[in-house]
């Protein structure tokens, strides 16, 4: 077991590694790269104070080895709109983004068990197809879309639910209110994100049902909940908890995206801000921040996944 | 002697047959085919059709509601809405297309030669799909955005880069897969180069779940490129995409919330085909599934 926790987490540092490998030289080796700052307008001596405040005017293999040496000490460089450390604007908006994600997360895994528990017990009959048909539905309807069209229902005609925003503004922290905040953001997210569980889980309790395991455990002559409870949606239970690391991406590319319909000031409507303003280590830092997460999640899904099944790590 | 050739059209008409009746009994992979093919021609010959331009400003009928003249009304600005999606249309679909294309020739290249060869050539080329799966998609893809800008071709390249990982891990393992076959091994001796047994051999063996991939791959950058042009990251106005019809459309959610609608309407109906077809396609190539 050690062997095999030293050997992924080897492999995950060599995956973020690359990462920041590619990100770093992506947007340094561009057209339009960090160069782009200047303004044409300035003398020829501001041009170049510019160029040393962010250290441009270095080979970029060295601008790289001083950026990764920040990185490794936790020092992700300073935004160049903003003059705030990369870190700071981070650490303010990751609060927002896990609320958010952690709570479409849940959502997402417990209505997908359930849906694609139902949808096996009662494969090829009604609940199965409107099932799948939720699920292709969820993969097709643009998230975005999705959020707008339940604003419009909810906030315009409704007026029942906040359009935008993680809270009130103004008002003192209030638990409804960061609820009825929630409520949307989290339920489009989520619904997104279900089709992924549904399917996994579909597949891995249909498995189960003609295991020979379960076979013999009818033939005991065991209840049939304790065989379905005991025997069957235990060992469903291993390839969903795996596709976890899976979501986890799916998720944070959502966030992305739901959190500038609703307004949200969470970590991927800082990277389209920074997108847009071209903020080089802003983008760097939420890409590296990202990966890294990604990166942490699928470790411990393989290690939950290694305690799990004890075939794994002998592999 | 037998004839040869005439064995194998018997043979080969009757398994077409056989896949006939078989495709007769996807009532809802047809449907979603039928969509499609409306869909498409729709976008291709109705501009030449109908009277309105797709960029031509009114000021004087703006936010209009669907008439006679305007199907679907019009925008801020004038704007013939219908005219506006089947222009959004061309693009969205031109752009999810190539993109497919892209990220799905990338995959196989890559995921397939890592497959074939193995070795030390797989774990360099896999560890190269498995940085590009650890950064969420829409980070890369704003990565590329933020320092290629986007001009459409750059936008098409971008999105199937998002794609390519998935499709090179899928590729690897059928190479994997097939690559120890007898037909393999005899083409091999027979003195076959590595391109000639990976391009002849194996690549119609991966060709079914590769069809079905692609059609997934489509909805899939469809989708992509809508969210990133509704976030002002893709194709720019005036050029028409679907998503930044929507980014216009969200500034007037008061106004007009119908603007806001059909964009989607058409982004949601496309992609649920291309799903839809991708799932019947699955289940009809794919004898495992």
């Amino acid at each position: 077991m050690a062997d095999y926790i030293f050997k992924r987490l080897i492999q995950g540092v060599v995956v973020l590694f690359l990462v920041s490998l590619l990100t770093f030289f992506l947007i340094n080796l561009a057209p339009g790269g960090p160069s782009s700052l200047i303004d044409f307008q300035s003398t020829a001596a501001e041009r170049e104070a510019r160029l040393a405040r962010f250290g441009l005017d270095k080979p970029v293999h060295e601008r790289y080895l001083s950026w990764l040496g920040g990185v490794v000490q936790g020092d992700l460089g300073t935004s160049i709109n903003q003059g705030l450390p990369v870190g700071q604007l981070l650490r303010q908006r990751l609060g927002t983004t896990l609320v958010l994600a952690v709570t479409a997360l849940v959502l997402a895994s417990v209505f997908g068990l359930v849906l694609g528990v139902a949808a096996a017990l009662n494969r090829d009959r009604w609940p199965d197809h409107v099932v799948n048909f939720i699920s292709t539905l969820g993969m097709s309807v643009p998230n975005f879309w999705f959020g707008i069209v339940m604003i419009i229902v909810f906030a315009v005609w409704l007026g029942v639910l906040p359009a935008g925003g993680s809270s009130t503004i103004g008002r003192a922290f209030s638990l409804t209110d960061r609820i009825r905040h929630l409520v949307l953001p989290a339920g489009v997210l989520a619904f997104s994100l279900m089709p992924n569980v549904v399917r996994v889980a579909r597949a891995a309790v249909l498995d189960m049902l003609s295991a020979d395991f379960v076979r013999t455990a009818r033939a005991k002559g065991l209840r049939e909940r304790s065989v379905m409870l005991k025997h069957a949606m235990r060992n469903a239970m291993v390839p969903v908890v795996a596709i976890l690391g899976l979501v986890a991406t799916v998720l944070f590319s959502g966030s992305v995206v739901i959190e500038s319909v609703f307004g949200w000031a969470g970590i991927g409507r800082l990277a389209i801000e920074a997108a847009n303003g071209r903020d080089y280590p802003v983008i760097l830092g939420v890409t590296l921040i990202a990966g890294t997460i990604v990166v942490v999640i699928n470790l411990l899904v393989d290690l939950l996944y290694a305690v799990i099944d004890p075939r794994i790590r002998h592999d | 002697m037998i004839d040869v050739g005439s064995v194998r059209s018997a043979g080969a008409s009757r398994t077409r047959s056989r896949l006939w009746r078989r495709i007769m009994h996807k009532p809802v992979g047809i449907a979603a085919f039928t969509v499609l093919v409306v869909i498409i021609l729709a976008v291709i010959f109705l501009p030449q059709f109908i009277e309105h331009s797709p960029t031509r400003t009114n000021p004087r009928a703006i936010l209009q509601p669907p008439s006679a003249s305007h199907f679907l009304g019009t925008d801020e600005l004038g704007r013939d809405v219908f005219a506006r999606i089947l222009a959004g249309g061309r693009v969205s679909l031109a752009v999810g297309l190539f993109s497919m294309l892209v990220g799905l020739t990338l995959g196989i290249i890559i995921g397939g030669t890592a497959g074939y060869f193995g070795g030390r050539v797989e774990s360099v080329l896999m560890r190269i799909v498995d940085t590009f799966m650890a950064i969420p998609t829409f980070f890369l893809i704003l990565v590329i955005v933020t320092s290629f800008g986007n001009h459409p071709v750059t936008v098409i390249v971008t999105v199937g880069l998002g794609f390519w990982a998935q499709m090179a891990r899928v590729a690897n393992a059928e190479f994997k897969r097939f690559k120890s076959h007898d037909f393999v091994e005899a083409s091999r001796a027979l003195g076959g180069t590595h391109v000639r047994i990976m391009r002849r051999h194996i690549m119609p063996q991966v060709l079914p779940q590769a069809i079905v991939l692609a059609t997934l791959g489509v909805g899939w950058a469809i989708l992509t490129e809508a969210a990133l042009s509704y976030l002002g990251l893709g194709i720019q106005p005036p050029l028409a995409s679907w998503g930044n019809m929507l980014q216009n459309a969200q500034g007037y959610l008061w106004r007009a919330p119908i603007l806001a609608v059909w964009p989607g309407v058409f982004i949601a109906a496309t992609v649920l085909s291309f799903n839809l077809l991708g799932n019947a396609l699955r289940d009809l190539l794919d004898p495992r599934s």
